[in-house]
């Protein structure tokens, strides 16, 4: 695990090969991670996978969230792994929403980590983010002819209100 | 019990006359017609299909079937895992959307007449799933015979609920579920391909079939 100031000194070293990689850079409960440009993921992994020294070798966990309220509003979110330090490392790619009619897109990192073709999958599936490069992608978990993106913050909880006379009173 | 040996053997031998006699077939025989004695074979005779979908599935086809609860009480404990083989099925836990058309393929696969039972609350009405991936209510896509309340019903709830259905079994309803439910002419036939719509001999057989179960 990276602490505070090796963290920095990641983010320094990022930022000396790929100048504005690096948007912020986050420690929270023992917890290091990078907020990066999305354009940048790609070569950001990369460069984190294979630096001598990093080599972050393991991709254990790539997954989305929908931060609504903020800006930008989508972040994929890759956890790193050095197996030999057993040092975490998290790397968020910040997503802007690009409006009613087109999807977020980002690079897929499938060719580096091989296991995060399901994952990019189900996120796809769930929050409608684009991988670029995807080998396959189409929706994993929801059945095919799906329509709409269940895990963003704006869509509706669905289901059917139950009548009961106390919902009736109070919820009218 | 010898008194009694010793009487049929006299009612077998004609020894048996008059009073004597009309005791004895009184005490012997139970008067009922053909349609009562059917509903009682039947009800009393239930194949359930082996099937669970989520955490209800451990009180109702796992539990009920054990020595503690005991199932073959009333004449269900062959449990059968092809629909073809089944009368009954149990939808024992929430139906996923994804899911849901399996679950009716099952039951148009199963033979008539045959039942369903929605067993807790998640498969009667969507339960504590209120989101986009559950089947708020299984009689959306399918007909339902029972409902069992419950999160999940204790297996004493499902025994019980058995012996509802049972009940509802001997008092003859349609045999037919589309009969029971007024459904005839909801039938679809696959659409889409070229071999798709039925051949106008199988239309008219099916007619036919129909016409047979109502006459």
């Amino acid at each position: 695990m990276p602490d505070a100031a090796g963290l920095e000194l990641i983010r320094g070293e990022i930022e000396a090969d790929h100048a504005g990689a690096v948007l912020d850079t986050g420690f929270e409960h023992g917890r290091a991670s990078l907020a990066i440009a999305p354009e940048q993921a790609l070569a950001v992994l990369t460069w984190l996978r294979n630096s001598p020294g990093h080599e972050y070798g393991f991709l254990s966990s790539l997954h989305a969230a929908d931060y609504l309220p903020a800006e930008p509003r989508f972040a994929v979110h890759y956890e790193l792994l050095n197996r030999d330090r057993v040092e975490r490392i998290r790397v968020k790619a910040l997503l802007a929403d690009p409006g009613e009619d087109s999807l977020p897109e980002i690079d897929s990192c499938c060719e580096l980590f091989p296991t995060a073709e399901f994952q990019e999958r189900e996120v796809f599936d769930f929050f409608g983010i684009v991988f670029r490069g995807h080998p396959d992608l189409r929706r994993i978990l929801l059945p095919e002819d799906y329509v709409g993106w269940p895990q963003r913050r704006d869509f509706p909880v669905g289901g059917e209100p139950v009548t009961f006379t106390y919902n009736e009173k109070n919820y009218g | 019990m010898r008194e009694r040996q010793l009487r049929a053997r006299d009612m077998l031998r004609g020894d048996l006359e008059g009073d004597e006699l009309e005791r004895y077939v009184e005490e012997k025989v139970v008067m009922t017609n053909f349609e009562k004695m059917l509903g009682w074979a039947r009800s009393n005779s239930i194949f359930p299909l082996t099937f669970g979908l989520a955490c209800c599935a451990i009180e109702a086809p796992i539990s009920i079937v054990t020595a503690r609860y005991d199932l073959a009480r009333f004449g269900a404990e062959a449990l059968r895992a092809s629909p073809r083989q089944a009368d009954m099925i149990i939808l024992s836990g929430r139906v996923s959307i994804k899911m849901a058309p399996v679950v009716r393929r099952l039951y148009d696969q199963m033979l008539e007449p045959k039942w369903a039972v929605s067993m807790g609350a998640c498969s009667s009405s969507g339960g504590m799933f209120s989101n986009y991936a559950v089947v708020q209510g299984a009689d959306k896509f399918m007909p339902i015979d029972l409902h069992i309340p419950g999160c999940p019903p204790r297996p004493e709830a499902v025994l019980y609920g058995f012996t509802k259905l049972q009940r509802k079994i001997q008092g003859n309803p349609d045999q037919g579920w589309r009969a029971r439910y007024a459904a005839e002419g909801t039938e679809e036939w696959a659409r889409g391909g070229p071999r798709s719509a039925p051949s106008a001999e199988a239309a008219e057989a099916y007619l036919a079939a129909r016409e047979l179960i109502r006459a």
